[in-house]
């Protein structure tokens, strides 16, 4: 690893104007995928501040909001009453991801931030126009199981790797973000990019912005699900995930929100399902019909294709188990 | 309580050494930085470091970039806590900060600051075993013993984080370990005592 600058900070304002000082800078939260790429050399700050001693770990229910601060663990919101009692569908999402040390590491800030990738953009040997601008990209002509079916462009066809930001998705959070001028919230569905011929971009932060929490507003869904497909029982990424969150009224769907993982460079939501199901009566036939209109639109690569028919039984199953 | 001071000897000289290696593999981000003399200071900049390991409170300087787990092998000579894949993904450098169960690879040392460390070195009291370790030997919960150490400090905190109710929630809590040789079953049995035994840990 290439030796940098360190600046431990204890308020958002300083961490902030520490940030600023220098374009070669990251924020370090839990580390757990910053010094992982820091170690393959896939990205070398000259400056890491640490922001670890910000009072932003606390989760507070605020009139028809949970806030949840930007440093707390993912076990501590996996774990946490309220979110089980409010959250169900987030708290389920964040224990099915990574394993029990990391998410004892890693923080709901930093969740949002560990980088859209795939092995090629890990493999400094191999070209990857989001490591390296304009060098090509591995995957499209090379090994592409794991990789996008939707929203991806000739530069990039990796995927999100999160969990919570895919209930987190399903769930219309907001992100709450501190700049050097002012703060401001980003609908979740407007944080994280589309490569477009940017990939090396991954969200729509600026510079020196530094996430304080996220809310989500409590809601009306009286069932959820995640389900996570992945290649072997736990500790894995998704071949394709799914949130769902449905508000019944007997047996008529009356408001479904459904974001899916592992088929796009970020979260993505699936609203003409959503759409198709609300006034519905729930059914075996209605939900298969929900999961061909899932993957709709799907543009396989060449190794990716299983995941068209994956991908339209796990929107079937999920919404089986969730009303289960 | 113990201050160690261990700053001389050996390790003077790799911290030397390594500033030579650091001077060759780095000299394009140094000739960049040599434009500001102050970049060029904090490049080799040795942080303070006050950490509590095992109970004994070390003042100790270390370079940003020492991980944790370096930090335990190689300063400190802890050399129970083990470096599989040094990417988070094996499991076998677990240990528990301030009584948490992370990968001590992931985590850069000056990042726990002020913190308590306890390695797998920490869990016996002088000649009695901790009870996990007990049940591992007990059980044979183990062959080329490598992930071992890792596995018995996780294993702790599975019982402990009140996820080892079943056997199936013990292998979903434990799958931040991997063990090559395949000492699953008996693994799950040792921690499945444990549990059973109620013992404090």
């Amino acid at each position: 690893m290439i030796n940098f600058e360190y600046i431990r900070s204890s308020t958002a304002q300083a961490a902030i104007a520490a940030a600023i000082k220098n374009t070669n800078t990251a924020f370090i939260a839990g580390g757990t995928n910053l010094v992982d790429l820091m170690k393959k050399g896939v990205t070398a700050p000259q400056r890491l501040i640490d922001i670890n001693n910000l009072p932003l770990k606390t989760i507070t229910e605020q009139g028809n909001t949970i806030s949840i601060g930007a440093l707390t663990h993912n076990s501590d919101v996996a774990e946490n009453t309220l979110i089980q009692t409010k959250l169900p569908l987030l708290a389920m999402a964040l224990s099915a991801g990574a394993s029990p040390q990391l998410r004892n590491m890693a923080t709901v800030g930093g969740n949002m931030l560990q980088r859209t990738r795939c092995s090629y953009f890990y493999d400094t040997t191999m070209p990857c126009n989001k490591r390296q601008t304009d060098s090509g990209c591995g995957a499209a002509e090379g090994y592409n199981r794991m990789h996008a079916l939707f929203g991806s462009s000739t530069s990039c066809v990796a995927v999100h790797p999160s969990d919570m930001c895919v209930a987190l998705a399903a769930l219309n959070a907001t992100v709450h973000v501190a700049g050097i001028k002012a703060e401001k919230k980003i609908p979740f569905a407007d944080f994280h990019r589309l490569p477009g011929n940017t990939p090396q971009v991954d969200t729509n932060l600026q510079p020196g912005e530094l996430i304080t929490s996220v809310s989500i507003p409590i809601n009306a869904f009286t069932h959820h699900y995640y389900l996570k497909i992945r290649d072997r029982a736990s500790y894995a990424f998704a071949l394709v995930s799914v949130a769902v969150a449905l508000q019944l009224s007997g047996n008529t769907i009356q408001k479904a929100s459904i974001a899916m993982g592992g088929v796009a460079h970020k979260p993505w939501r699936l609203t003409a399902v959503e759409a198709y199901l609300v006034g519905k009566h729930i059914s075996t036939e209605v939900f298969a019909a929900a999961g061909q209109l899932a993957m709709q639109g799907a543009t396989p690569l060449a190794h990716n294709s299983f995941k068209i028919k994956l991908g339209s039984a796990a929107v079937q199953e999920a919404l089986e188990k969730a009303t289960s | 309580m113990e201050i160690v001071n261990n700053q001389n000897g050996r390790r003077g000289f790799l911290k030397k050494t390594t500033a030579l290696a650091a001077l060759t593999v780095a000299a394009p981000v140094l000739i960049k930085a040599g434009e500001h003399d102050e970049q060029v200071a904090a490049f080799f900049e040795q942080i303070p470091l006050q950490i509590e390991v095992n109970g004994v409170a070390h003042q100790l300087s270390v370079e940003p970039r020492v991980t944790l787990l370096d930090l335990l092998r190689e300063q400190l000579q802890l050399m129970g806590t083990k470096k599989g894949c040094d990417h988070g993904q094996c499991g076998a450098c677990t240990v528990h900060v301030d009584g948490k169960r992370i990968n001590a690879c992931l985590s850069l040392a000056v990042m726990n600051e002020g913190k308590k460390i306890t390695t797998i070195e920490g869990l016996a009291k002088g000649d009695a075993l901790h009870p996990m370790q007990e049940a591992f030997i007990k059980h044979d919960g183990f062959q080329c013993g490598y992930c071992t150490p890792g596995q018995i400090m996780s294993a702790i905190c599975c019982v402990k984080e009140g996820h080892a109710n079943t056997a199936d929630e013990i292998r979903e809590y434990m799958s931040g370990n991997i063990c090559r040789c395949g000492a699953y079953p008996n693994i799950v049995d040792a921690i499945q005592e444990v549990k059973k035994g109620g013992q404090p840990l």
